[in-house]
């Protein structure tokens, strides 16, 4: 019946259908004023299914992308967790049931496939994440869904969000440990070098509120694009400023380039040591022994620590993915992870994140790394940390460790010298 | 809409199987959108449906400049940032209250909201900005580029070069854009509490609302005298220089719309997605704004809609289910279709539509021209996305 409306030119046909896309549009929109209001009711309910003998878990990782490289051996070892708890009965006698999903390297990606895994695919628990955007990205997914996220990765700190368990370190528990072990080797002056990001540049942010407290040089902070490559600057300007060590929070990479260099400028470990928070066992294949070989880094897990559960750990991947495959101290959080959850969930007798929530303190797990136990109030765990040295084989020995696990004070609440960083 | 008709000429003119067919098309798109999707969609797709829609804005815009152009726009990310960003950082001011300090601005920056914040607290000030500063930016950068007679391979690295610097730039100035973190965590959209499924669904319609529109603005660009000039301009610059008219003027113009239409999806992208990081902006996204539009016909009116959306729709489902071999597909869909169908999917209807029983139409509305124009710049390659 619109071919006979008769228009006095070819526009007002169009813009006669704009006026009833805006007339329908606000007819809609009126519906919203009365509900819009009290929001909060509609949300918050949830479609986890635990009545039969299987209860879904979804795995959120990046498996393309760049951070696949990293994200894909943090899959491997969830997987693992999951067939060795599947073996062993499952969870409160259900089986583990996996939906995988790719988080392509992009928050909002992640935040896509959150938002998927929790209201479409109805899973109890996510596990997954890497970058600091990443989880960012999922926070405010997994608080308005009320559902949990357990995060495997050492991160900066400053956060603690009811509904994300963090199975990696904060601060306290790796870079301010990293710390004291410079400042005990003697260290009074430190370069900073850094990918431009928030991991960098919050852990830089602390390392100079220790240093101000501590006597330490902080005579250079440098930071390189995500990515970045050429580093002959920034080797130059480390070099000049002759150092006792250099703290390095570069991320992927850029390590690559950066050590090259740093060798090619003829800087030794020896004379001046560079401690690395994102280096572990998968990268140094990448950045090539020889680059790195005796350079320090900071993690609570290595894959030569020496206890019973380690050996099961590494002997277990190493069986279902090959001889040649390393384990690093992500894949390792992300292991304790799931039996983390599933020592909450038969504590709670219950699925429900709330039971969960309620159930998490004190719920402990004898990690490959050691004892590793869940803090309730800020839902960290405590963890030992370890300073290693890289060594000829390729992997990180430790030359020094905190001998028990260190409770996770993820605002360094504890630490005077920090009052002013949060 | 009751008058009568006044000549039959012009009823003549209204009867055009182009015409008619377009306005059913119209209806359809719009039944569509507005009765059939929110109900048969539950609200996680819908909402997935209205972020395609963000994107399918964008691709509107590139299938004027570049369909009907020949602007081989590589940066349109710069312009979906800077809506998305604007839209961010007033919905950021309005959670933290008047005077209030966004949260991540006291956690990783001064504490203190910057000076070009500040515009952003007032709602109105937001949308007004959020379609100046993109046609301003767009029309100086147009302005600029094309009295210079920049064109082809030159104009396309040039608006690449341009996201990269952009996303860069975000990047580097965390302290007040969130860095890689970029923003996000919203609570409210102009008062409206975003985790509300009934908000959710009038963002969704909003979506659907703007694109429409913008369907219909493209369409009256694409059979007015402007829009025969940017073909002839596409096809043959020169010839139109000589001819009298400035052909810069016509790219500035078709250049500053898909701006404002980048700009405008991206600041509906922000409150329906939840967040917008410079990974949302920069070159690989920007090369995938422009992969929907070549696969569903950039020189028609619906291919670069419905390309966008579908390309979307496919991503994500193949990505659901094949969660490591999605890229794959997309690449070789992409290599698929410039091999085979190089006027994109629209052009194997047209095809089908010439070739079977059909009558021939001697003018379509919908696409004034030949589908496959000859292209004056290379087509984008598949390396854009890193494996």
């Amino acid at each position: 019946m619109r071919l006979r409306t008769p228009a006095a030119t070819r526009n007002l046909g169009g813009l006669s259908l704009a006026a009833l896309t805006v007339v329908t549009l606000t007819a809609c929109g009126a519906q919203v004023d009365s509900p819009g209001a009290d929001a909060s009711a509609a949300t918050g309910t949830t479609c986890v299914d635990t009545s039969g003998d299987t209860v879904k878990i979804g795995f959120l990782n990046s498996l393309s992308g760049t951070m696949a490289i990293s994200e894909q051996t943090v899959h491997d070892s969830l997987q693992l967790a999951a067939a060795e708890i599947n073996a062993d009965g499952g969870v409160l006698g259900k089986e583990l049931e996996i939906v995988t999903e790719d988080g392509q390297s992009e928050p909002t990606v992640f935040a896509e496939k959150a938002t998927k895994l929790i209201t479409s695919d109805c899973v109890a628990a996510v596990f997954g994440g890497w970058t600091s955007a990443s989880r960012k990205a999922m926070l405010p997914v997994f608080e308005s869904q009320d559902s949990l996220l357990f995060y495997p990765v050492q991160y900066e700190g400053l956060e603690a969000s009811p509904n994300i368990f963090y199975t990696g370190a904060t601060t306290n528990q790796q870079i301010v440990p990293a710390l004291d072990y410079l400042a005990e080797q003697g260290v009074e002056s430190l370069f900073l070098v850094g990918s431009d990001y928030v991991f960098p540049r919050t852990a830089n942010k602390i390392i100079n509120a220790y240093a101000a407290a501590h006597d330490i040089d902080v005579v250079g902070e440098e930071y390189a694009p995500l990515g970045h490559t050429d580093f002959s600057t920034i080797v130059n300007k480390v070099k000049s400023a002759d150092a006792d060590a250099v703290f390095n929070t570069l991320n992927g990479d850029s390590n690559v380039a950066f050590f090259k260099e740093y060798s090619n400028a003829g800087l030794s470990p020896d004379e001046m040591p560079v401690l690395s928070v994102s280096i572990a066992e998968e990268e140094i294949g990448g950045i090539g022994v020889e680059n790195v070989k005796g350079q320090l880094t900071a993690w609570n897990y290595y894959q030569t620590v020496d206890t019973p559960e380690n050996a099961a750990f590494v002997e277990a991947f190493q069986a279902e993915y090959g001889e040649d495959r390393v384990t690093s101290d992500p894949m390792e959080a992300a292991y304790d992870s799931l039996y983390l959850w599933k020592g909450m969930v038969e504590k709670a007798e219950s699925f429900a994140v709330a039971d969960v929530q309620e159930a998490a303190d004190g719920v402990s797990f004898d990690a490959p790394e050691g004892i590793v136990t869940v803090n309730g109030d800020n839902h960290h765990i405590a963890k030992t940390a370890l300073i290693g040295r890289i060594g000829d084989d390729g992997l990180i020995h430790t030359e020094w460790s905190s001998e028990e696990p260190i409770e996770p004070d993820p605002f360094l609440e504890g630490y005077d010298w920090a009052q002013d960083l949060s | 809409m009751n008058a009568t008709p006044r000549t039959s000429d012009r009823l003549a003119t209204l009867l055009r199987p182009g015409r008619s067919r377009a306005l059913a098309g119209f209806a359809l798109a719009a039944v569509l959108l507005f009765a059939v999707a929110p109900v048969l969609l539950s609200p996680f797709r819908l909402g997935l449906l209205a972020k395609f829609l963000c994107l399918a804005m964008v691709a509107v815009g590139i299938g004027l400049a570049w369909g009907r152009g020949g602007l081989l726009t590589l940066g349109q990310g710069v312009y979906f940032g800077l809506g998305a960003y604007l839209m961010a950082m007033h919905l950021k001011l309005a959670d933290a209250g008047p005077g209030g300090v966004p949260d991540f601005m006291s956690l990783y920056g001064t504490g203190e909201v910057p000076w070009w914040w500040e515009p952003m607290r007032s709602p109105a000030a937001t949308i007004l900005l959020i379609v100046l500063v993109p046609a301003v930016l767009a029309g100086l950068l147009g302005w600029a580029v094309f009295t210079r007679r920049v064109r082809g391979a030159y104009f396309a690295i040039l608006s690449q070069a341009l996201a990269a610097a952009f996303a860069i730039l975000l990047i580097g100035q965390q302290q007040t854009t969130g860095g890689t973190n970029g923003l996000n965590g919203f609570r409210a959209f102009f008062g409206y509490d975003l985790t509300d499924p009934v908000n959710q669904r009038m963002l969704y319609l909003i979506a659907a609302g703007v694109l429409l529109v913008m369907v219909l603005v493209a369409r009256q660009l694409m059979v007015s005298r402007f829009g025969e000039l940017l073909v002839a301009v596409r096809d043959g610059e020169d010839r139109v220089r000589f001819l009298g008219y400035d052909p810069a003027a016509v790219k500035t113009v078709v250049y500053v719309v898909a701006a404002v239409m980048a700009a405008v999806g991206g600041a509906l992208f922000v409150p329906i997605v939840g967040i917008i990081s410079p990974a949302d902006v920069g070159v690989v996204p920007s090369i995938g704004f422009l992969v929907g539009v070549a696969i569903g016909g950039r020189a028609t009116l619906l291919g670069p809609v419905l390309g966008s959306i579908a390309v979307s729709w496919a991503q994500t489902t193949v990505s659901e289910q094949f969660p490591s071999g999605w890229i794959y597909f997309q690449g070789a869909l992409f290599i698929l279709v410039i091999a085979f169908l190089p006027g994109g999917l629209a052009s194997l209807v047209r095809r089908r539509r010439r070739g079977g029983a059909a009558p021939p139409d001697p003018r379509d509305d919908d696409a004034p021209t030949d589908p496959a124009p000859p292209d004056p710049a290379p087509v984008p390659h598949t390396e854009g996305r890193p494996a």
